[in-house]
């Protein structure tokens, strides 16, 4: 059922590009969403610091790889938006499996993280910190895995250079995911 | 306004009801001026054949001004409600004056319990009088409630003192109140609470000095210190 | 183009327009067919919804009866149908047909587009709409019945199933919730970006309709508010299937924080719809009062201004929840502030009367009819913005009949102005104007008749979700329990006038006079296509392009009282 698009997806009375806006909006309400459980998570830590002694378990060393992960594969993004910039969409496709082999790390680490973690008895009933720690970790994986997918589908044009304006969409988007993890990471691992 | 459904039955009914009375007739000439504006204008601006309607952009100082200077009137009748609301609030909800005696209120799904101090007018001692879905106070005494929780949110509601503080489970929250009329009121549970919020059924009896002692005789023998008692 | 011939556009042609196939399995990607989806599954979620206030009001009028064509409403039926007939109307009633209907419908034609700039995303989002509305319905019929702890789900009794004795139908509760938010945040991408980006040429930041700007501004909204209830509705579902205790004292939760985050959302989500409808009533009383909006901008600053306070009131519905005392006042201050642009904007409304040639058609008596029943929806809220009286009148009757007062206006009475408004465009026929106005009375004047006795109640110290006041002595007075059966006999003689409503829509769509392109005269964009407009709206070479302002009505240089704004100068 191959539609034409609307005349209206053509007109740009604002300015800026109607793909741009979207992604924007859509962080927009994924900031508060994070927002919301980092909000939470905190308010309750603050009224209730008997269960927040539990995060003396948590992995610093695992938690500050994979901020090291995630930045490396930020910086791949930005990377093959320049090389989509100059219209070359195999770099640019080259450099977007790079950023999704970071995810694949990130992932990779974080499975032995919780996996540890879970024999050792720290499940998420086991007090109101693992509770927020896996929920809120666990929202934002599952972010950077809807995150690589999409990324697999944009590199997969661009290598034909088709819709190469969607690399810079999605490295908006990674880089924000980026950005949840550079808050979860103090807050989960750090404080303590 | 309230007054004419239900008594006065604590000190801080009265400042409860004048704050409502005050808003009623702050509210009212507003309300019945934009109501009559809104009828008004349909009936003189119907339209007539070959009439034709002004032009105003509502922009300019002139017409603004009618906007404007109801404005700033309900800004100075807002600021005289907060006034009164908040010194009420104040004096219900943020200072604590000295009990003369505590009473101890649990909800739980779906009953309430009271424990009152037995005759040495003492909480947690032996001669306490533990009763379900039945408070009973002694007017002109001021008394502060702990309100517990043993399951989920509950609410204790009196309307006759104009009083309601919810209940949360895992907490003892203290408030006050002096009764100063004798009589019977409703207590109700004002928090949905589950299938038997509606069964929360309690009641509020406000005794005489007099009555008071016989009730207490009733209940909890005399001021002697029976260990058995209850 | 290849289109045209593509069959589910013509919607005058319902018999052998879209296939039953297309029209049911949501294939269309068109924004009129959207957004009358949009208005179906509206409309039949809100006839459950007032079915289920047909049974708990027969119940309270009449406690014990066997009601009839329900049964008997014993406590645990009570509160499952008080906590989905709330829920219905907010989330399945009154966001999708005010926002995804109407914006749907309304925003690409009013701004002169041929569709939104996501139609797929469109698609996507009614879909998973339905579905929302699938999982709440089956939520009614699992084991343990319906959720029954309130449209508010306060826990713990929401998250723990031994409190709340309906484990299914709770956690199905809060999933359908959650795809609803998913469905309209989706949906909110679309109004935003075309609003936006895809204007008529000439068309400005000022000459946008008053209810465009209104359904973007309640998506912004909704968006910024919904987050945190997003998140806590995932803390909730947990809680509920896997014992996590976000929520549960006894292993260090806390309950009040489910209230912070719902509320957070919860007191934007009041002025989410009522945005709408106000804009959905400025649209009508231009068009026939023949006048331009008194005051385009100042509606526009003070919409977005009281987005904008909107978020820093909503613990006046927590007051008396254990929250600390001091934090009440603050909350004081700003509620009552925020009265002041919803004042000023019905004071525009009103002044835009002044000077006029008023028309009372139907729609004009709804738009009428919300500003006067609205403006006591707004100052009984004075009562429970004050702190020192909300301790009295928290959870009584008294807020249920100041929410129904700015509820009903909104989710019901702007809902019929939009649609009689709006309905020659989408069918292209027109409704009968004397049914209309049957109806109209029919459904006003009841209205008033069911929540002017509940004031009262309330100020008598009645309390809400209480299934029967039999057993307390000073509300099962004879006074009050008449008070209790007028209400109730008022919301059926309501719901029986509803018939006529219906009668009139689906009857008009098949058998009303034939609508031209414009028939009230107006001057926006959506009445220079044809009624109803084909796909596209208009030939692509003949799109609009605008020259003034949306309410440009009554000019001195016009010899016309309109001026459409798609007219060269």
């Amino acid at each position: 059922m191959a539609m034409a698009k609307p005349i209206a997806t053509t007109r740009s009375a604002a300015g800026m590009s109607t793909g741009k806006l979207a992604v924007w909006w859509l962080i927009a309400s994924e900031i508060v969403i994070f927002g919301g459980v980092l909000a939470g998570y905190i308010m309750h830590r603050l009224g209730h610091p008997d269960w927040a002694y539990q995060a003396v378990h948590t992995n610093t060393m695992a938690g500050a790889t994979n901020t090291f992960v995630l930045l490396t594969s930020s910086l791949f993004a930005v990377l093959a938006h320049n090389a989509a910039e100059m219209g070359d969409g195999k770099k640019a496709a080259k450099f977007l499996y790079l950023t999704v082999g970071g995810a694949v790390m990130f992932l990779i680490i974080k499975s032995f993280e919780w996996t540890y973690e879970i024999s050792h008895g720290y499940t998420i009933t086991a007090s109101t910190f693992w509770a927020f720690y896996y929920t809120a970790a666990g929202i934002h994986a599952m972010h950077v895995i809807v995150g690589a997918l999409i990324m697999i589908w944009v590199a997969g044009m661009a290598k034909r250079n088709v819709e190469l304006q969607r690399v810079e969409l999605i490295g908006i988007y990674w880089h924000f995911v980026d950005l949840v993890w550079i808050f979860l990471f103090p807050l989960l691992y750090i404080a303590k | 306004m309230i007054h004419a459904f239900i008594p006065q039955a604590s000190t801080f009914a009265g400042d409860i009801d004048f704050v409502i009375d005050l808003i009623f007739w702050l509210v009212l000439p507003f309300f019945l001026l934009s109501e009559f504006c809104i009828f008004w204008f349909v009936a003189k601006f119907r339209h007539k054949e070959g009439g034709k309607a002004q032009y105003i952009t509502g922009e300019k100082a002139h017409e603004t001004k009618w906007v404007t200077w109801p404005h700033f009137l309900i800004l100075a009748f807002d600021v005289l409600i907060i006034y009164f609301a908040v010194g009420v609030w104040y004096d219900v909800k943020q200072q604590l004056p000295e009990a003369d005696r505590t009473v101890r209120v649990i909800g739980q799904q779906w009953a309430w319990t009271f424990v009152h101090p037995g005759p040495d007018g003492e909480l947690d001692t032996p001669d306490d009088i533990e009763l379900n879905d039945e408070l009973h106070l002694e007017d002109g005494v001021t008394y502060h409630y702990q309100l517990q929780s043993r399951d989920v949110l509950h609410s204790f509601s009196i309307p006759a003192f104009r009083l309601k503080q919810d209940a949360v489970p895992g907490r003892t929250i203290t408030g006050w109140f002096t009764p100063n009329r004798v009589g019977e009121y409703d207590f109700q549970c004002a928090e949905m609470c589950g299938v038997g919020h509606g069964l929360m059924v309690a009641r509020t009896y406000v005794h005489s000095p007099e009555d008071y002692k016989v009730w207490l005789a009733e209940h909890g023998g005399v001021a002697s210190l029976s260990p058995t008692a209850n | 183009m290849a289109d045209a011939a593509h069959a589910h556009e013509h919607h005058d042609d319902h018999h052998h327009g879209p296939t039953f196939a297309e029209k049911w399995l949501f294939q269309s990607t068109d924004h009129k067919m959207i957004g009358m989806q949009y208005m179906f599954i509206g409309m039949a979620m809100a006839a459950i919804g007032g079915y289920f206030a047909y049974a708990f009001r027969m119940q309270l009028a009449f406690p014990g009866m066997h009601v009839p064509g329900f049964g008997v409403v014993g406590p645990n039926e009570y509160n499952a149908l008080v906590t989905n007939h709330g829920t219905i109307m907010i989330f399945w009633v009154a966001m999708p047909v005010l926002i995804a209907a109407m914006g749907n419908f309304l925003i690409p034609l009013m701004i002169g587009a041929d569709d939104m700039v996501f139609p797929r995303l469109n698609r996507l989002s009614v879909q998973i709409f339905f579905v929302s509305a699938l999982v709440l319905i089956a939520s009614f019929f699992v084991q343990g019945g319906g959720f029954g702890g309130a449209w508010t789900a306060y826990p713990p009794l929401s998250s723990t199933p031994e409190y709340s004795l309906t484990p299914m139908g709770a956690t199905l509760w809060v999933v359908a919730v959650a795809l609803e938010f998913a469905a309209f945040l989706m949906g909110g991408i679309n109004f935003i970006t075309t609003t936006m980006n895809s204007r008529a040429p000439g068309m400005k930041w000022f000459d946008i309709p008053v209810v465009v700007w209104m359904i973007v501004i309640a998506s912004i909204l909704f968006m910024a508010s919904v987050g945190p209830l997003i998140a806590g509705a995932v803390m909730l579902a947990f809680d509920q299937a896997i014992g996590t205790n976000f929520f549960d004292p006894n292993q260090g939760g806390d309950p009040v924080l489910w209230q912070h985050l719902f509320w957070f959302f919860g007191h934007p989500e009041v002025y989410v719809v009522l945005l709408p409808a106000l804009g959905i009533v400025a649209e009508i009383i231009t068009v026939f009062s023949r006048k331009k909006l008194f005051g385009y901008k100042t509606v526009l600053y003070t919409a977005f201004g009281t987005g904008i306070l909107s978020f820093f009131v909503w613990a006046h519905h927590q007051f008396i929840s254990g929250i600390d005392p001091r934090m009440a006042n603050l909350f004081t201050i700003t509620t009552l502030l925020i009265s002041i642009p919803i004042a000023e904007m019905l004071f525009v409304y009103i002044a835009t009367l002044y000077g006029g040639q008023i028309r009372l058609t139907t729609p004009m008596l709804w738009g009428l009819a919300f500003i006067v029943e609205f403006l006591i929806g707004g100052v009984t809220g004075i009562f429970l913005g004050a702190s020192g009286a909300d301790i009295y009148f928290h959870d009584t009757y008294f807020v249920l009949a100041h929410f129904h007062y700015t509820f009903f206006p909104i989710a019901i009475i702007g809902v019929y102005a939009g649609i009689t408004h709006w309905f020659p465009k989408m069918f292209g026929r027109m409704m009968s104007e004397r049914l209309g106005k049957i109806h109209f009375w029919g459904t006003v004047i009841p209205f008033n008749l069911i929540f002017i006795p509940l004031f009262v109640l309330g100020a008598a110290g009645q309390h809400r979700r209480i299934y029967s006041y039999e057993h307390f002595p000073d509300l099962a007075t004879p006074d009050l329990q008449q008070l209790r059966v007028i209400a109730t006999l008022a919301l059926v003689t309501m719901l029986t006038f509803q018939v006529i409503f219906l009668w009139n829509f689906f009857w008009s769509m098949f058998k009303g006079e034939k609508a031209p392109k414009n028939p009230w005269r107006a001057s926006t964009l959506e009445w220079t296509t044809p009624s109803p407009p084909g796909h596209g709206n208009w030939p692509p070479d003949e799109m609009p392009s605008v020259y003034r302002g949306p309410y440009e009505y009554s000019h001195p240089d016009c010899d016309d009282d309109f001026w459409p704004q798609d007219q060269p100068a």
